[in-house]
C-alpha cells in the first residue's frame, strides 16, 4: 500500500502508457476497421489521462471530447457506411509491407540513438504558469483561456476559418456527383 | 525510473509515433491509414505536453489546441475522400486508386 501510494503517478504513468501503446498495434493490425476504431478510441482515451498525469486539465478533456467524441463518432459512421463485407479475400498488407515496416524498425533505432543518454532535470511538480492569471490562482483552463484569447487570438481565428474551409471541403467531396 | 519525468513522455511518443508511421505505411486500407495518421498526431500532441510541462510554460498547451483542430479538419477531409474513392471504385483499398482520372 505504502509503494501505490508513494508511486501512484509513476504507476499510472506506466499503466496508461502500456494501455496506448498496446491499443496502437491493435490499430495497426486488426484486419476489421471497425475493431481497429475500437482501440483507437482506447488510445485517445489513455492519452488524454496521460495529458492529466502533466497538468493538462483542460486538454485532456478537449481530448476527451473531440478525439473520443468527435473524430471517433466520424470514423464509425464513415466505417458503417461503407460495409466492408468482403474483408476476407482481400489483403491486409501492400506489396511494400516489408520494407515498409523495415523502414519502420529503422525509424525507432534512429529515435533510439538520440534518447540514449538523454535526460532532463525534474520539472517543477505544479507549474505556476499553469494556474494563475497575471498572478491570481485560476484553474488550468482558465489559464489556458487566457493565453489564448489574449497572445495567440489571431492563431485562434486563423484556425476558425481553416476549419470552415475543411468543413466545406468535406461537403464537397461528400456529396453526390 | 519510478520518478515520471520528460523523457518517460518523449519514448512513449517516439514508440506511438513508429507504430503510426509504420501502419500508414503497410496497411492498404484507407480507413486504417486514417487512424494511423491520428495516432501519429496523439503523439506529437503527447511531445507538446510534455515539453510545457517540463518547462512550465502554457505555449505548449496553446498549440496542442491548434493541433487538434488541424486533426480534426484533416479527418473530415479524409474521410471525405475515402467517400469519394468508395463511390468510383466501390472498396477502399489504396491501391485501387492508381489513376488520376476517373
Amino acid at each position: 500500500m505504502d509503494f501505490i501510494t508513494a508511486h501512484g503517478f509513476a504507476i499510472l504513468f506506466y499503466a496508461f502508457a502500456a494501455a496506448a501503446v498496446v491499443a496502437s498495434c491493435f490499430v495497426v493490425t486488426m484486419r476489421n476497421p471497425m475493431y481497429g476504431a475500437i482501440a483507437l478510441l482506447v488510445t485517445f482515451l489513455s492519452v488524454a489521462a496521460l495529458f492529466l498525469l502533466r497538468h493538462a486539465e483542460f486538454l485532456a478533456f478537449v481530448q476527451v471530447f473531440v478525439y473520443g467524441g468527435g473524430i471517433m463518432v466520424l470514423f464509425l459512421f464513415v466505417i458503417m457506411l461503407v460495409n466492408l463485407h468482403r474483408l476476407k479475400e482481400t489483403r491486409m498488407f501492400g506489396q511494400n509491407a516489408p520494407v515498409a515496416a523495415i523502414v519502420g524498425l529503422l525509424l525507432l533505432g534512429l529515435f533510439a540513438s538520440v534518447f540514449v543518454g538523454l535526460a532532463f532535470a525534474p520539472a517543477d511538480a505544479a507549474p505556476a504558469a499553469f494556474v494563475t492569471v497575471d498572478g491570481a490562482a485560476a484553474g488550468n483552463s482558465q489559464a489556458v483561456a487566457w493565453s489564448l484569447y489574449r497572445d495567440y487570438l489571431l492563431p485562434f481565428e486563423i484556425v476558425s476559418v481553416f476549419l470552415l474551409v475543411a468543413m466545406i471541403g468535406a461537403v464537397v467531396l461528400g456529396r453526390k456527383q | 525510473m519510478l520518478e515520471i519525468g520528460t523523457q518517460h513522455y518523449l519514448v512513449l511518443s517516439v514508440v506511438l509515433f513508429v507504430i503510426g508511421v509504420t501502419g500508414i505505411l503497410v496497411r492498404r486500407n484507407m480507413i486504417t491509414v486514417l487512424m494511423s495518421i491520428e495516432l501519429v498526431f496523439n503523439a506529437a500532441n503527447l511531445n507538446l505536453i510534455a515539453f510545457s510541462f517540463q518547462h512550465g510554460n502554457l505555449t505548449g498547451q496553446i498549440f496542442v489546441i491548434f493541433t487538434i483542430a488541424v486533426a480534426a479538419g484533416e479527418a473530415a477531409v479524409g474521410l471525405g475522400i475515402l467517400l469519394a474513392l468508395f463511390r468510383l471504385r466501390n472498396t477502399t483499398q489504396l491501391d485501387s486508386a492508381r489513376e488520376m482520372e476517373g
